[in-house]
């Protein structure tokens, strides 16, 4: 057998696996002294792993191991992506790390998150659903020990709980949906499974049972009820990497095996998509109306995204797989941006997380208050930013494969996105408060994090080559 | 010969009690033993389905196989996670995980 598509095809995995083994060794052998320069080390690791891996090996579809492992440039692309984003959360995560309690377990965090993005990598480019059930597991149990990472703080070991029983009865379900699918097709290969399937009642059983263990992991709404919780509960760096990373690479995963596995049974998994998508905006904004802790309410705010992503994905056309990678995109420059300003004013302030001590913000730390509201009116999808060409692009797939009522639903929901998102730009700008969130300067790490979302929140929605960059290589059911 | 669908009906039980048990215990190792069995029906669906229907390959044999050894990982941490709210709370009951709540 050719091993040789290991350093080939397989270049972003195994490079990711080079920087896991190096962070490693360093935490192992770097002492006290040396643990200093940490951050810096990954970070420079992180960006000589990107700079590696953004170029694309060939431009056409290939296999590894016998058809286990699929090379898709548009899959590189995805991942591309998804290390950017968890470079920009090392970024940000800096000020958290250093404090005392934390920063001998650092290196830690590095591992851990590093493995779960090991772990959607192979999710993402899986052509079987062993490789994929691998990766999404190992993209999962790391993330509940990252979780409950603040073990005798708060509340993190509760959301931990909450999160891993979810993962688990999640992967559970999804796993006896795949031993359906097992038993009616005889195959678990992506490829050969897409012929075997003609829509049985047993079929669609196991594709709703599949869906439900993806869905959990996307927080959609029948199945978000950890959401809130582990956002919550979990250290603000942690949750911006759940909302962001994680879910953007499931979203994609979902939307690849949609297209390559389930093509045949388009219209039962459409009618699945539409109910999920009208529950997934509409309650999840409800509830974000009522939040008054923020990393709750950017919580509710994310699933109410996810539904948004969903959008994408019914189309099931190659037109909508470019514009949930762009929505993706976009959507973590602005989730990031907010997060990275959360964390901030959390470790600068003791802790502040309730939207009344917010009040008055702009006062007293201006640059923190304009970019969180740029990226709130990014995540509402105010024009000239990039959240509104993120949006359009979405909607206008969707409504090209006829969906017109879903698409003006999403769209009435987004007029209640806006005001609940303009209700913490009200907080931060206009309402008065006597004893406002001191002043204070955020260290150059988090600074270069926050200018990096800005920079692709004015930037992205205008410079169209990405999107036709994205474009080139995206493909569709047939 | 035991047919095919008398082992159907062990896992499909097995599974339904889980996901009963998963949703009406109250104790975390309760709920986290409900989890096992769902993940447990997976694996004699597998194993059952690849020796009755698909005999001249494995790969249901081997996706039980790395289905048994992903549980157990997914276990231990569980079970990690666990040990640490009893380290803080002193015990283990789900009415006691309601610091946030909607």
């Amino acid at each position: 057998m050719d091993y040789s598509g290991i350093f080939t095809y397989m270049y972003t995995e195994t490079a990711l696996a080079g920087v896991i083994v190096a962070t490693l060794l360093y935490d192992l052998i770097a002492g006290r002294r040396g643990r200093r320069f940490f951050h810096g080390f990954v970070c420079f690791l992180m960006l000589a792993f990107i700079a590696g891996t953004i170029w694309p090996y060939s431009s056409a579809e290939a296999e590894v191991f016998g058809g286990m492992y699929v090379y898709n440039p548009v899959y590189g692309i995805v991942k591309s992506i998804l290390a950017i984003g968890t470079l920009i959360v090392f970024l940000q995560a800096d000020t958290w790390l250093r404090r005392e309690d934390t920063a001998f377990k650092r290196g830690e965090f590095y591992v851990l998150t590093l493995s779960t993005l090991l772990g959607m990598d192979f999710m993402i480019s899986s052509g079987h659903f062993l490789m994929f059930t691998i990766g999404l597991e190992l993209a999962s149990v790391p993330l509940a020990c990252l979780v409950a990472f603040d073990k005798y703080k708060g509340n993190s070991a509760e959301a931990g709980a909450k999160f891993i029983l979810s993962a688990l009865f999640s992967s559970g379900l999804m796993l006896y949906g795949i031993s359906f699918l097992y038993g009616t097709a005889g195959t678990l290969y992506f490829d050969d499974m897409g012929f075997m399937l003609e829509g049985n009642a047993l079929q669609v059983m196991a594709m709703v049972f599949f869906f439900a263990g993806l869905a959990f992991k996307l927080s959609l709404v029948p199945f978000h009820l950890w959401t809130a919780d582990t956002y919550q509960g979990a250290p603000t760096a942690v949750t911006s990497y759940l909302s962001v990373v994680s879910k953007g690479a499931a979203a994609f995963t979902l939307m690849m095996i949609l297209i390559k596995v389930f093509s045949p049974m388009i219209q039962y998994w459409q009618l699945m998509l539409y109910i999920v998508i009208v529950l997934s905006i509409t309650v999840a904004n409800i509830f974000a109306i009522r939040q008054k802790n923020l990393k709750r309410f950017l919580a509710f705010s994310s699933i109410s995204q996810a539904g948004y992503i969903m959008l994408a994905v019914i189309s099931g056309t190659s037109y909508g797989m470019t514009s949930l990678i762009f929505y993706v995109l976009v959507y973590m420059a602005a989730n990031l941006a907010a997060f990275g300003v959360i964390s901030a004013v959390e470790q600068h302030s003791g802790g502040k997380l309730d939207m009344d001590d917010w009040n008055g913000l702009y006062k007293t730390n201006p640059k923190l208050a304009v970019t969180m509201m740029l990226a709130l009116f990014s995540l509402a999808g105010i024009p000239p930013f990039a959240g509104f060409f993120s949006k359009f692009f979405i909607f206008a797939s969707a409504f090209e494969e006829g969906f017109h009522v879903l698409v003006l639903i999403a769209l009435l929901n987004t007029v209640i996105s806006l005001y609940y998102y303009l209700l913490v730009v009200k907080a931060m700008f206009i309402n008065r408060n006597d004893t406002p969130i001191a002043a204070f300067r955020t260290d150059a790490s988090t600074r270069t994090g926050l200018v990096l979302c800005l920079a692709g929140i004015l930037a992205l929605g205008i410079v169209s080559s990405v999107f036709d960059g994205i474009n080139a290589f995206s493909f569709g059911c047939l | 010969m035991v047919h095919m669908e008398y082992y159907l009906i062990v896992s499909t039980i097995m599974m339904f009690v889980g996901i009963y048990g998963f949703f009406t215990r109250r104790n975390l190792l309760a709920m986290l033993i409900s989890v096992e069995l769902i993940l447990n029906s997976v694996d004699i669906n597998f194993a059952v389905f690849n020796r009755f229907l698909f005999p001249e390959q494995l790969e249901g044999f081997f996706f039980s196989l790395f289905a048994i050894g992903i549980s157990a990982a997914e276990t231990a941490v569980a079970i990690a996670i666990i040990i640490n709210i009893y380290r803080n709370m002193k015990n283990i009951q789900v009415k006691n995980l309601d610091k946030m709540k909607w």
